[in-house]
């Protein structure tokens, strides 16, 4: 698992992947935050981080398929996937290596901005007013909703040997799963079910931790999600041997 | 260390790839593997390096089941696919360390191997190159090198010599015969000399099922029942004439005074054929035996239509 983690870590930190990946990240959050007039901390006057982690997830749609879309696509288009379920090394190992290495990437994204945090605190008046619970558990969702993503990503990357067809359809289910379930429940057809259906979205949980409030409930949500998906995974993966 | 089929089936849908294949390799053999594309040599060989389980039959390496010990037994395969799938933005070094650590060699011992490889494989002057930026003779070199870093004892190569140049196969060729040396080797070709250079043995298949299990030189003699000789006149005569000879069974005209003649093997009939031009004034230009290629012994058992 470790070798298969360094190696796709390699490969991004390798080729421009990683650094672009990084810096359209941090470009774009930090346009939004600061510069632009509609979502500028600057011009709305109040001590929070809310733009980076309203905006960050829709971000994280288009950068996380677009980092895992290769990842067993190209393995299977260049057949290099044989070589390595022909090692000793588990289809459990394989998977996890490249999902763990693709999360890591997203976390080194999310990691300097860690710095708006400082700025924020600092431009509070007086400093250091603002709500350091709700930005800490609001990190914790963004860096879990990455995980989601991700497993969604690789899932994705699995079904076809394409990287558009995969990325496309990753970014629709990472659409779905984020907000797509608390739209559904919106509409009024229902019944008592809605508020179930709404708690399957990320959205929901996501929320709740971005209030400060650390519930195990919401923690084991986004756990479960991950593990289910790359239970699917493994299911496709192991699929050539029927 | 042996590598054991038997009854081996492999279904696509409706097709059947591989037909009840049985054969062994022995320890220590070299088997040539051939068969016409399509014929289920590479099937055979991802199943039996565990990359496709089989419909029904059995593969053992070294007694253990591919199916249900695969794990041990991926420890014990050096395997080169066919067509030779490389990552193309690794550099070579880094790619053997990467497939030696895959086979659980850490430390100073991956290192040694690593360099024993490149210097092995003739790799020294490439070894901080890309591999996209490699030719594909050095390309095929490494993923030799990749299949050999944890020092198998069985080597599965699929097609190790398609698409390089003769010099190129000669090399890598040779590499292989250096390579196995106390190794257990199944590969497959379709390059005839190649396999008679190398092989202790052949198994041939078409369609899925096996046609051939045997020496090079017995599956020869096999062949070998009747004799073709080419006989050449200056000018042509009638065909009639030949094939009354005693022990000529058939007679071709191939034009221009070149006749294809069958005939049994244990009568020579050339001198028959030399008195035959004498008494009726033609004049003989050339006459020639000829052996029974490996080519010859391909064509006549993978003929279409044939099983």
């Amino acid at each position: 698992m470790l070798q298969i983690f360094v190696k796709e870590l390699n490969g991004f930190l390798n080729s421009l992947i990683a650094y672009i990946v990084i810096s359209v990240f941090l470009t774009g959050i930090g346009l939004l935050t600061w510069v632009f007039p509609d979502t500028s901390v600057l011009e709305y006057g109040y001590a929070d981080m809310e733009t980076l982690f309203s905006l960050g997830p829709y971000v994280f749609m288009f950068l996380i398929p677009a980092i895992t879309m290769r990842m067993f696509a190209e393995e299977r288009r260049s057949g290099t996937i044989e070589l390595l379920l022909t090692k000793p090394i588990t289809d459990w190992q394989i998977i996890i290596g490249k999902y763990l290495s693709g999360w890591v990437l997203v976390a080194f994204a999310v990691l300097p901005t860690v710095v708006y945090f400082w700025s924020v605190w600092q431009l509070g008046d007086p400093a250091g007013n603002i709500d350091t619970a709700g930005v800490i558990g609001s990190y914790i969702g963004l860096i879990l909703l990455g995980g989601i993503f991700t497993s969604i990503g690789i899932l994705s990357s699995l079904v076809t040997r394409n990287q558009v067809v995969s990325f496309i359809i990753a970014v629709f289910l990472c659409f779905i799963f984020y907000s797509g379930f608390s739209s559904l429940a919106a509409i009024n057809v229902w019944g008592p079910g809605a508020v179930l259906l709404e708690q399957l979205g990320i959205l929901y949980h996501y929320n709740a931790l971005s209030k400060g409030l650390i519930d195990t409930r919401d923690l084991l949500y986004f756990v479960s999600v991950i593990m289910a998906i790359l239970l699917f995974t493994k299911m496709i993966l192991g699929s050539r041997r029927w | 260390m042996s590598i054991l089929i038997k009854d081996l089936v492999k279904c696509f849908g409706t097709q059947n790839a591989i037909d009840s294949v049985s054969f062994e390799v022995k320890e220590g053999e070299i088997v040539g593997f051939l068969g016409p594309n399509g014929a289920g040599k590479s099937t055979t060989m991802k199943i039996a390096t565990c990359y496709l389980t089989p419909t029904s039959g059995k593969v053992k390496i070294n007694g253990l089941d591919v199916t249900e010990r695969p794990e041990e037994v991926k420890k014990l395969i050096g395997y080169l696919p066919e067509h030779n799938p490389l990552y193309l933005d690794m550099y070579v070094r880094e790619y053997l360390t990467f497939s030696g650590k895959v086979h659980g060699l850490r430390g100073i011992g991956l290192t040694a191997r690593v360099d024993e490889m490149i210097r092995l494989c003739g790799l020294t002057k490439e070894q901080n190159k890309k591999l996209e930026a490699l030719s594909k003779g050095y390309r095929q070199r490494v993923g030799l090198a990749q299949a050999l870093i944890h020092d198998p004892k069985v080597l599965i190569l699929d097609e190790p010599t398609t698409g390089l140049d003769p010099n190129q196969i000669i090399e890598i060729r040779n590499l292989i015969r250096s390579a196995s040396k106390d190794k257990t080797v199944l590969f497959s070709s379709h390059i005839m000399q190649e396999v008679q250079a190398l092989c202790d043995r052949v198994v041939v298949i078409n369609n899925g099922k096996l046609v051939a299990n045997d020496q090079i030189e017995s599956l020869k003699l096999e062949e070998n029942k009747a004799v073709i000789i080419k006989v050449e006149f200056s000018d042509a005569p009638a065909r009639e004439g030949l094939s009354v000879i005693d022990g000529i069974n058939k007679v071709e005209d191939m034009g221009k005074g070149i006749f294809r003649v069958e005939a049994d093997a244990n009568s020579d009939v050339r001198p028959a054929i030399f008195k035959y031009a004498s008494d009726n004034d033609l004049t003989l230009v050339g006459m020639q035996q000829e052996e029974a290629s490996m080519e010859s012994v391909f064509h006549e058992l993978t003929k279409p239509g044939q099983n």
